[in-house]
């Protein structure tokens, strides 16, 4: 819209526009300032029916305390939290970057019909299976142990199918190249096809990282054993039991929720596209 | 290629032995797929049709025993309802908020950057946290809640939010704890699409003398259908499978209410709760399944007969 207009009713309109825009964001940040300034109050502060904007007596101890408490494993459930989300990143990207480029550009009879063996899997809700696959894993004997928690979340369809679609559009003219030098499919693909697509691979892995991250069904279902809560699980025990300190319970959350909010600083370009490339399934 | 007879190793492997690098590429994802979904899908129909307490190899079998149950059971039938009321609140508020906020955003030429990670940045939250300040700083049934201190100013008593059923205070913390949450997803895909809506479009309609209110009818919404009826979908299938906000906000000493359950709290309570009825549990997540996929081909062919006429 390169069309300017100065007349006094388009200004009455931007100005709306940017007070409904100041608005909405003071409400949307509204939240996280609460949980920063519930994590720096003390208990007796914050349960006092005095509402406080800032807190009458600052408590940055709290982010200390929370580590020495021995009714909230934190320590031990963000180490759980960063190992799966980390092996689960790195496990989609290499399992579903394999199988898209495979069904992208090799030549192979069956291809189509195991294209829609996968496809068919991404209208089944995910969530629903989470009964079945419970059956699964426990014959497996993997309940409570960081292989039930990570290996089932390591198949993702959406992903496959997103790789697949972005090989097909990648520029077959240097694979070709590559491929009449000798490298074969496997060489094509590592040394090729792999240092050419890390922009597309940052933003399915950053989607694969949040969601692993912030996942709570499957934890709550499969790491039902103290040493195998990730951070979401510890948080949601005793934010449903309410067995610990209030304030410690914030400060917690916002050491748990502080690797996204430095991803979302530092790498918000590659979470946008992966947000539209997720979202909208490859339209 | 010659048309000489090749040994049968030969044939399996293909040209460029392209038969078995397709294998080695798609295999292992391949592989995960059928134990870790068709297995358990397939797996999870059998129990079905099973007395499945405390097993998963059962032996009773009792046909559609378990289906009927399911639809008999009034906490099932229960659970229904609540996802439609849900549905009804959460699907409209988040398409339409995430729509003005794409407009808006799109339009500001002040700080754009800075409002879409603002309106974005929620994303990066988890349900669980989200819920922690919704029910514990927000809405907390307290006088020291954000919510009740404002009524307190203005000399109104506390409100339990979450305990009182009558009238149903719940839905405003479920829904716009989950609101917060989504609002910045969607707004990223309508931003994509308005994106792609071509300039020339608003000129020539600035040309014909349309105002913004026409322009915005007849240029943008048409313009966003594609990405409308995606984002109307991914809603609906998403609010069929809310569960982090319902038993974290609502559970309380380790309690969940016996109202305001949804489809996949109830089933979990049902298949992983002390009984572990399995049988039940995944009958419920067949019928489950079926009502999402009948939701969606409907709301497909309703979205699709729309676009013809």
């Amino acid at each position: 819209m390169a069309i300017v207009d100065k007349s006094p009713r388009a200004r009455v309109a931007a100005t709306t526009r940017y007070a409904a825009l100041v608005l909405a964001a003071i409400l949307f940040l509204l939240p996280f300032y609460l949980l920063l300034r519930n994590a720096l109050m003390s208990e007796r502060d914050l349960s006092s029916p005095d509402w406080h904007w800032l807190p009458p007596t600052w408590h940055p101890e709290n982010f200390t305390a929370i580590f020495s408490d021995p009714a909230l494993p934190l320590a031990r459930s963000l180490v759980n939290s960063v190992a799966i989300s980390v092996v689960q990143t790195a496990g989609v990207l290499v399992i579903s970057g394999l199988a898209g480029y495979g069904l992208a550009r090799i030549p192979y009879r069956w291809s189509t019909a195991v294209f829609y063996l996968i496809t068919a899997t991404l209208l089944i809700p995910a969530a629903v299976t989470f009964v079945p696959s419970f059956v699964v894993v426990s014959t497996l004997g993997w309940i409570s142990t960081l292989r039930g928690l990570i290996i089932p979340g390591l198949f993702q369809a959406l992903a496959t199918f997103l790789f697949r679609q972005f090989f097909l559009g990648f520029p077959k003219e240097i694979e070709e190249a590559a491929f009449l030098d000798g490298l074969g499919y496997w060489g094509t693909f590592w040394r090729v096809v792999v240092p050419n697509s890390f922009g597309f691979a940052a933003a399915i892995g950053t989607i694969t990282f949040i969601g692993s991250w912030n996942a709570f069904l499957w934890p709550l279902v499969i790491g039902r054993e103290q040493t195998t809560w990730t951070v979401q699980i510890a948080l949601s025990t005793f934010l449903t039991a309410q067995s610990v300190d209030l304030s410690h319970l914030f400060a917690a959350a916002l050491v748990a929720i502080a690797p996204l909010l430095v991803m979302f600083l530092f790498l918000q370009r590659w979470i946008v596209e992966g947000v539209e490339r997720t979202g909208m399934g490859g339209d | 290629m010659t048309a000489t007879p090749v040994s049968l190793g030969r044939r399996l492997r293909g040209r460029q032995n392209q038969n078995l690098w397709f294998w080695v590429f798609v295999g292992p994802f391949v592989i995960g797929l059928v134990v870790f979904i068709y297995v358990p899908i397939a797996w999870s129909i059998y129990l079905s049709f099973f007395d499945a307490y405390n097993t998963v190899t059962p032996t009773r079998f009792v046909g559609l025993g378990n289906y009927a149950d399911m639809m008999r059971d009034e906490a099932f039938r229960s659970s229904l309802s609540t996802f439609v009321v849900f549905a009804a609140g959460i699907v409209p508020t988040t398409f339409a908020l995430s729509l003005l906020t794409a407009l808006l955003v799109a339009r500001t030429r002040v700080m754009q950057t800075f409002f879409r990670s603002v309106f974005f940045l929620p994303t990066a939250c988890s349900y669980v946290v989200a819920a922690l300040i919704w029910k514990m700083s927000i809405f907390a049934g307290v006088p020291s809640g954000m919510v009740n201190a404002g009524l307190a100013l203005a000399g109104h008593d506390a409100i339990p939010f979450l305990s009182l059923t009558r009238p149903p205070w719940y839905w405003l913390v479920i829904v716009s704890a989950r609101l917060w949450l989504q609002v910045g997803f969607y707004m990223i895909l309508f931003l994509a699409a308005l994106q792609r809506i071509s300039p020339t479009l608003y000129e020539a309609a600035a040309i014909d003398g349309a105002g913004s209110w026409q322009q915005f009818r007849f240029i943008t919404l048409p313009q966003l259908r594609p990405t409308s009826a995606a984002v109307l979908l991914l809603l609906l299938i998403n609010a069929f499978q809310a569960f982090d906000e319902f038993y974290n906000i609502l559970s309380t000493f380790g309690q969940y209410p016996p109202y305001a359950r949804p489809p996949l709290v109830y089933l979990y309570y049902v298949a992983l709760g002390q009984g572990q009825d399995f049988g039940h549990g995944s009958a419920g997540a067949v019928i489950l399944t079926l009502v999402i996929a009948l939701s969606a081909l409907v709301f497909n062919r309703f979205v699709s007969l729309r676009g013809e006429s």
